[in-house]
Formats: C-alpha cells, structure tokens, sequence
C-alpha cells in the first residue's frame, strides 16, 4: 500500500519534472526564434563591433545552441530571470509589481463567474429541457463566443460613457493615483489598510465592469460544466435511493448530488482561473488595467525578449501547479481515492 | 389494524411515457393487486414492467404518465397524494430496496450517516438518538462491529454489507411496505441466501408487507406468498407461491419448464418460446 | 472461406466512408439533421452565409473597403452607410463583407495544418503506443499548459507581427487538443477485431492507420475541428486586436475594432459592428460543432 502509494508519487513528480523541462525548451525557442537580436537589444544600434563582441561573449550569444540553453537554465535556477530591455529592472520583480493587479482582478471574476455559474449549471441540470435550460445554455453560448475585448468596449460605451454608473479605464480615478501608500500592491486591501475609504469605493467602481465581464467568460464554462457534471450525477441510482428515503428534491441535490461534484467543481474552477489570465491580456488592454496582462502585450509589441520569456514560462508554471492542486484536492475531497 | 384488510390496492394501473407529440409508449398496461402482511412476488424478464411498478407506487417517475382506477394505500389515494404527501409516505411508510448498493448508496458519505439521515427525514431526534438507531439498525441485519461500519464509505464494504446497510436503512423508519427491486441479483451467490434470510426475518417480524421483484422465478417461489407473473406490462398469471405447479398461462409454464430440478432428467432444458401466438393467445383473438 | 470472412470485416467499416456515394448519402442525411434543429439550423446557415459572403465580396460590398474619404468620416449608421463610416471615412460595412475573406482564410488555413497534424500525431501515438506514445503526449501537454491565446502572443512576438505569422501561431496551439482526441478515439478501437484481422493479413501499419483508423476517428475529430474554429476565430481577432495579428489597413474584424477603439466613447459603430460579426460568427461555428456532434455521434450524448 505504501510503496504503492510511493511509486505513484515518483511517477506524478517525474511527469512533472519532464513537463517543466519541455516548458524551459519551449520558451527557450521562443526566445530565439525572435527577430530582435539579443546583443544589439542591450547595447543599441550605434555601438561599435568590439563592445558587440565584448556583450555577445558576457550574455553568451555566441556560444552554441544547446550551451545557451544550460545558460538560460542555470540562470534561472539562480533566480536570474533576465533583465527587461524596456524597464531596465529585473523582470521578476516587474512582474512581482504588476502581479497583484491581475490577482485582483481576476480573483473577483472567478468570485463572479463561479458564483453564478455553478448556481446556474445546477438549475439547468434540474430542469433540463425546460426553458430555463434553454435561456442558461443560450446565456453561456454567447459568454463562450463572444469576443472579450469587445464586450469590454461595449460594457465601456454603455456603462462608461452613456450611463456612467462606473469608472474609465485604469484601477482608480487619476485624481486618487497615490494617494494610498503601496502596502500589498492590492489596491483593496491597500485602501483599507490606509482607512481611506473613498480610494475604496473609486476602486471598487473601477473593477466592477472588467471583473464581471472577464468573470462572464468563465461563467459560461463553469456554467456549462456544472450542468454536465449533476446531469450526470442525477441519473444515479443512489438519487432514487435519497428519493425513496422520503428526501425532498432540493435536500437531494444539494446534500447528496451536489456533495458529488463539489470535487470537479474545485477542480474546473481552479482550471477557469488559469484561463483568466487569458481574458485579463485583452481585458487589461481595454481598461488599461495595470496588470500582468498588459505587461505581457506591452512587451510582445516592442520585443522584449526576456520579459516576453519570462511571462511565457511563469503562466506554464501557474498552469501546471493550478493543475497538481486541483490533483491535490481531488484527492483530500473524494472518499474513494484517499 | 384488521390483518386481513389489505395495505395497499392497485387497480388497472397504467405507466406510459411519451413517445411523440401525442403517442404514448405504454409500460405497465392495466396491473390490478393487493397486498397484505404477506410478501408478494413480481416476476418477469427485463423490460416487462416489473420495476416500473414499484416507482410508480412511491410516484418516482418524473417523466412518465401514471393513471389507475385505484391506487389505495391504507385509505391515502396515492395517485392524488400532493408531492408534499408522497414525502411523508416514501420511507415512512413505503420505502424500496434497490438493486446493487454499488450505485445505491452515495460514494461520498459515510453509511451510518446515511442511514441515520433515513430516520432524521421522519422523526425528530438528536443526533446521538438516530446514530443509536443506526447502531442498532446495523447489528440488526447482523452486522458485526456497527461502530465501524457506521464510518465506513460504500466504497469500503462489500456488497453484500452494502445490501444489509441497504435493507437497514430503508427499515429504519419502520414502514408498513418495502418494495424490493431485485434485491439480490447484484450479489454473489454465495451471500444471497444470508441478506434474503435477514430481510425475510425482518419483514415477518415486523409485520411488514413486501413486494419482491424479480427475473428469478425460482426465488420468488421459494420465498414469497403469492407470485404475480409479468409480460410486456401486464400480469399474465397471479397464483400463491406453492400452487405455482398449476400454472395455466403458457408463458408461466414455458418458465418453469425451463428451470432445473435436482433429480429431474437430463435432456436439454426446453427452451422458452418467444412466439407471441404461443404466449398470449388472447393476443391473436383480438 | 477464412480469409473471405476475414476480408470481409476488414472493409466493413472502411467502406462506409470510402465509397463517395454513401459518403453523399451520409453528408446530405447529417445536412438534413442540422436544418431540422433550429440552433445548428442557425449555425450552418451563417456560415452559408459567410462562405458566399466571402466568394461574392465585391459584388455585394456597396463600396471600396480601402478608399479613404475624408469629407465622410465617422458618420453614425445611415441609409447610405448602414454601419456607418470610420475614422478615414471608409465604408464599415463593405470592409465587414471583406473581412469575412479574411476570417475564412485564416478558418481553412489553420483546419489543413491542424486536422493532419493532430490525426497523425494522435493516431500514430495511440497506435504504436509505448515511448512514442509517452513522448508525444508529454509534448502535447506541454502545448496544452498554456492558455491558447498567451501560447498564439508568445510565438506572434517570437515570429514577428502579420496575418501570415497569426495563422502560423495559431495552428501551432491548435493542434495538441485534436491529437489527444484522436489518440483516445484510437485507444478504443486499436484492439478491435477488424484491425487485428487486417494485421494478420499482413498490412502494414501506415495502411492500418489510413485505411481503419483514420475514417473511425474522423466523425469526433471533424466536431472537434468545428468547434475549435469558434476559438480560433476569437484568438485571430485577439491578436489582431492587440496589433499583433493582422495588420491595418486590412479588413480585418479585431483590427477594426483595435483601431475603432481610439473613437468609440462618441462612435460606437466602429467597434459594435466588426465586433457584432465576431460573435455570430463564432457562435454559428459553436452551435454548428454541437449540432454535428449529435449528428455524427450520438452515442457521446
């Protein structure tokens, strides 16, 4: 039982590791598959051919391919990640800075989208057929087909601008920028801390129309599962059994279907936050959000090859561990597999 | 309560579902019986209707149409029963047995759990109340160390515990019918005898009416009062159990003759004729 | 007598899809299906629309998609320019109607990378099985770590900005999805008695794999391929939006609508529009795929 269990951690920790090292191949190539050169990147078109020479050898452009990539390995298993061309910084500690940003957006989407969407799929589950399904399955259609950036300006032009019920772009209002000392870099929780409670509010107002419309997109996916998961916990036989027992139809789905996909729940949430990141690179660009999404396509549009590299390599790495977490979790949450 | 007034009474109960935009697919065509303190047995091959009736009783049949000219079960209509009524008799008062506790019981709470919230739905009580019940419940259909087992998931017993925690926790609010859907079909042979033996002492000691469904003729001859045979939703031969020899529907006969005997000869069993002429001559009347 | 049966079984499933008149059969039985529902009905009707839309583009735009005419600029919808002109004074709607050009070519050009590369790479894996098998899913799960549009940016900055590069970058993503499809579709079947009796007959296994495997795999990988166009078509719009896909002047719908986004606080049709036809379009590709899936496969629901 042990070294079953034993073996069965070597094999998920070997995977693992292979996938890591496919990731570090795969960003590595994108890396050198760009146009700029990484030495006329640093020193500028003017310099002459022996300080080329001189940054060549110190960055090791000219070594071979594979020596180049032990390079970028070691580096980063230094924690060196590269420095960004545009910045001047270390790109880890740009992305530190734009990170929480991101987090806050996408966590209240996620808050948004799993908040509505499992209460959604599980009501067109229960009436499936009917035409509440239909309206719920028509709703996370368009949630699945619509371009986000678009529905962001839409949301912009009829919120914004016609109604004006919430803020512009950006995470606060010009006039608050700074106001609030940078604690946690979670604007939040930053004004809060601060006790000023109209940087609250201004944010608040700021991230209602990109978190929702960002959370609508995984809403429609977390909607969608749900109902695949309870219609197919519904057709069990231990439902009739909860049935039979004199159960009411609603004891029945929440405490005994719905005790049966908490786990694909945990674990297809965990998954749609991942994909915020996906929608916050567009979203971020709409509200001009401050965030990892925009530092992403800021540095994809001039070039910047480590910043780009980085970015790429760390969403690899949140998806992987989003994916050993909700294996984690499956594992702590499901009688059958502890 | 009379012991001989029956318990429940169904008459020309019909089950169908929809087929079209106004056809009806028919499942259950015009069955009619009664029952008492006895146990009862349904008998037919698959798709006969047999396990059609025991949902249609508990009205547990979201999609299907249930009409009778009767549906009485101890003075409550049960064809009229508001789903608010139905609540108050599933379990209570009719509780089913189902086919294999693999699918059954709910993989992700604990039995005890389970069967202790069979009696919670129903009466009031504490926590320690119902997990005494349960206690007891258990060492009822024989099973050792309760304490134990009350933790386990259905995943960790076998099936046939999983088929005692079954009977234990349809018993458990002490109800005057238990409908048992093939209740031994999913086990091995070898417990089959032992959670027959125990959901029999139980019913007969408490008094309690049991419908048996089953495709197995033979058990439900050797264990039940009276047998009802189905074919393609309708009962085609009703007879008590040790009378069965007497069969006059063809279809009954060809099931007997198809069963082994010990003693009896050795040629090729005869086998079942499937010709509807042979079957239901009434049919070919029509 | 034994190699007849043998025979026989060998091409019964083939059969069925390599004889082009019960291939017709079949594809005007399934046409038939979708109409008759009214979502996949929509779907395979819009993207009628869309085709013709593209082949017969100058004949139906009322107007140039590229003459400027700056006496004409951003004029709200009206009976001249039902959705109204843009910011250069170009007619909307007429560069909408070229898009669709645009929008098709990336379509077809990413389904012929996508549809060989996955069958090939999922067929092989789930035939031959063992390392290769290993290997090749470990590399499409590495494709399949990143989020599809963050993997298209990655390899757009990599390749340099264009249409041409966009439709590379995606087709590079797309693949892994539909090779992990067909791998399992081919875990299914690989033991199945037809293609042990072809073995035995001695075909290679290139032919197994053409002949058997391939035909049985293509109903699943054809929804598949649907309903990943309703992404890819909003991955090429992303990047065009971001100005990393197609670049302006083309007629391109998330290139309009990047453009359009400087006016769109007093201008809303520059970007309701193109963005208007993103969405139906890749909801007809998404009502479509659901549609065939159910026409082609109704087992899987």
């Amino acid at each position: 039982m042990k070294s079953e269990s034993f073996t069965a951690f070597g094999r998920q920790a070997g995977t693992i590791f292979v996938t890591l090292v496919g990731l570090l191949i795969l960003t590595f190539c994108i890396g050198r598959m760009m146009p700029v050169d990484p030495v006329r990147a640093i020193i500028g078109e003017e310099a002459d051919q022996a300080t080329y020479q001189m940054v060549a050898e110190r960055i090791g452009a000219n070594l071979p391919i594979y020596q180049q990539f032990f390079r970028y390995v070691s580096d980063l298993l230094h924690g060196d990640f590269g420095t960004s061309i545009r910045t001047g910084q270390p790109v880890i500690n740009d992305i530190l800075h734009v990170m929480p940003a991101t987090i806050e957006l996408a966590t209240f989407a996620i808050l948004f989208g799993a908040g509505l969407g499992i209460p959604l799929g599980i009501l067109a589950a229960v009436k499936r057929n009917k035409p509440i399904d239909h309206v719920i399955r028509f709703l996370t259609l368009i949630g699945h087909s619509m371009p986000i950036f678009w529905t962001g300006m839409i949301g912009l032009i009829i919120f914004y601008a016609v109604l004006d019920l919430v803020g512009g772009g950006g995470r606060m209002s010009d006039f608050y920028i700074g106001l609030v000392p940078e604690t946690t870099g979670f604007l939040l929780i930053d004004s809060l801390i601060a006790g000023d409670w109209e940087v609250f509010w201004d944010a608040v107002n700021h991230l209602l129309l990109p978190a929702s419309i960002l959370g609508y997109s995984s809403m429609a996916y977390i909607t969608r599962m749900t109902r695949s998961f309870m219609l197919d916990q519904l057709n069990q036989e231990y439902i009739t059994t909860a049935r039979v027992k004199g159960l009411s139809k609603n004891r029945t789905i929440w405490h005994h279907a719905f005790a049966n996909i908490r786990v694909q729940l945990v674990t297809i949430v965990a998954l749609a936050y991942g994909s915020l990141l996906e929608g916050a690179v567009l979203i971020e660009t709409v509200f001009s959000w401050p965030g990892f999404g925009q530092y992403i396509t800021n540095n994809m549009l001039i070039g910047d090859m480590n910043a780009v590299m980085t970015c790429v390599l760390l969403v690899g790495i949140i998806f992987i561990a989003l994916n050993l977490l909700s294996d984690a979790l499956y594992k702590i949450f499901d009688p059958r597999t502890r | 309560m009379d012991n001989n007034q029956p318990l429940l009474k169904v008459e020309n109960l019909q089950v169908s579902y929809r087929s079209g935009k106004k056809s009806y697919n028919n499942v259950v065509k015009g069955v009619s019986f009664d029952l008492g303190r006895e146990r009862l047995g349904i008998v037919g091959e698959s798709g006969s209707g047999k396990s059609t009736i025991g949902r249609a009783l508990l009205k547990l049949l979201p999609t299907a149409k249930i009409e009778a000219d009767r549906m009485d079960f101890s003075g409550t209509d049960l064809l009229a029963a508001s789903e608010r009524q139905m609540l108050d008799i599933r379990g209570r008062r009719i509780s089913m047995i189902l086919q294999d506790p693999k699918f059954s019981l709910n993989p992700v709470h604990p039995v005890g759990a389970q069967i202790a919230e069979a009696y919670r739905v129903h009466y009031s009580a504490s926590a320690q109340v119902a997990k005494q019940k349960t206690l007891d419940m258990l060492e009822a259909v024989q099973i050792r160390d309760p304490e134990r087992v009350y933790g386990l998931y259905p995943h960790e017993v076998s099936g046939g515990m999983g088929q005692r925690i079954m009977i234990a926790m349809m018993l458990i609010p002490e109800p005057q019918i238990i409908i048992a859907d093939e209740p031994t079909s999913a086990l091995d042979v070898t417990v089959r005898m032992q959670v027959l033996n125990i959901l029999n002492e139980l019913v007969t000691n408490k008094g309690i009416g049991l419908i048996m469904i089953s495709h197995d003729l033979n058990l439900v001859r050797n264990f039940c009062d009276r047998v009802l045979v189905m074919r393609h939703g309708e009962v085609v031969e009703e007879r008590a159990a040790r009378d069965m020899k007497n069969c006059t529907h063809p279809y009954t006969k060809g099931l007997l003759a198809a069963q082994p005997h010990i003693g009896g000869s050795r040629q090729p069993l005869p086998v079942l004729n499937r010709q509807p002429q042979a079957l239901s001559p009434q049919e070919t009347s029509v | 007598m034994a190699t007849e049966t043998l025979n026989a079984q060998d091409h019964a499933m083939p059969t069925l899809l390599s004889n082009p008149n019960s291939v017709l059969r079949r594809l005007l039985a399934v046409i038939r299906e979708l109409l008759g529902n009214p979502s996949s009905g929509f779907g395979l009707i819009v993207i009628s629309i869309l085709l013709l839309t593209a082949l017969v583009a100058p004949l139906i735009a009322p107007y140039d998609p590229n003459v400027v005419n700056l006496g004409n600029v951003l004029q709200p919808p009206n009976a001249a320019h039902w959705f109204g002109t843009d910011e250069l004074g170009r007619d909307i709607m007429s560069r909408i109607i070229y898009g669709t050009r645009i929008s098709l070519t990336i379509i077809t050009i990413v389904s012929v990378i996508v549809g060989p590369v996955g069958l090939l790479v999922g067929t092989t894996a789930g035939y031959f099985g063992g390392w290769y098998d290993t290997v090749m899913m470990r590399i499409t799960d590495i494709f399949l770590s990143f989020p599809s549009l963050i993997l298209s940016l990655a390899f757009v900055a990599a390749l340099g900005a264009g249409l041409e590069n966009a439709i590379i970058a995606i087709g590079l993503t797309a693949w892994p999805p539909i090779a992990r499809l067909a791998r399992a579709e081919t875990l299914t079947f690989r033991n199945a008695d037809y293609i042990s009796a072809s073995r035995m007959q001695g075909a290679s296994s290139l032919r197994i794999i053409i002949k058997s495997i391939v035909p049985m795999c293509m109903p699943s990988v054809l929804v598949r391929i649907t309903l990943s166009m309703a992404t890819v078509i909003l991955t090429a719009a992303g990047l065009g939006f971001l100005g990393l896909g197609a670049q302006p002047p083309l007629p391109e719908w998330g290139a309009m609508i990047a453009t359009g986004r400087r006016y769109m606080l007093d201008n809303w049709w520059l970007v309701a529009f193109p963005g208007g036809a993103i969405l139906i379009v890749s909801l007809a590709f998404n009502l479509l795929g659901d549609g065939l899936r159910d026409a082609l496969d109704p087992k899987q629901h």
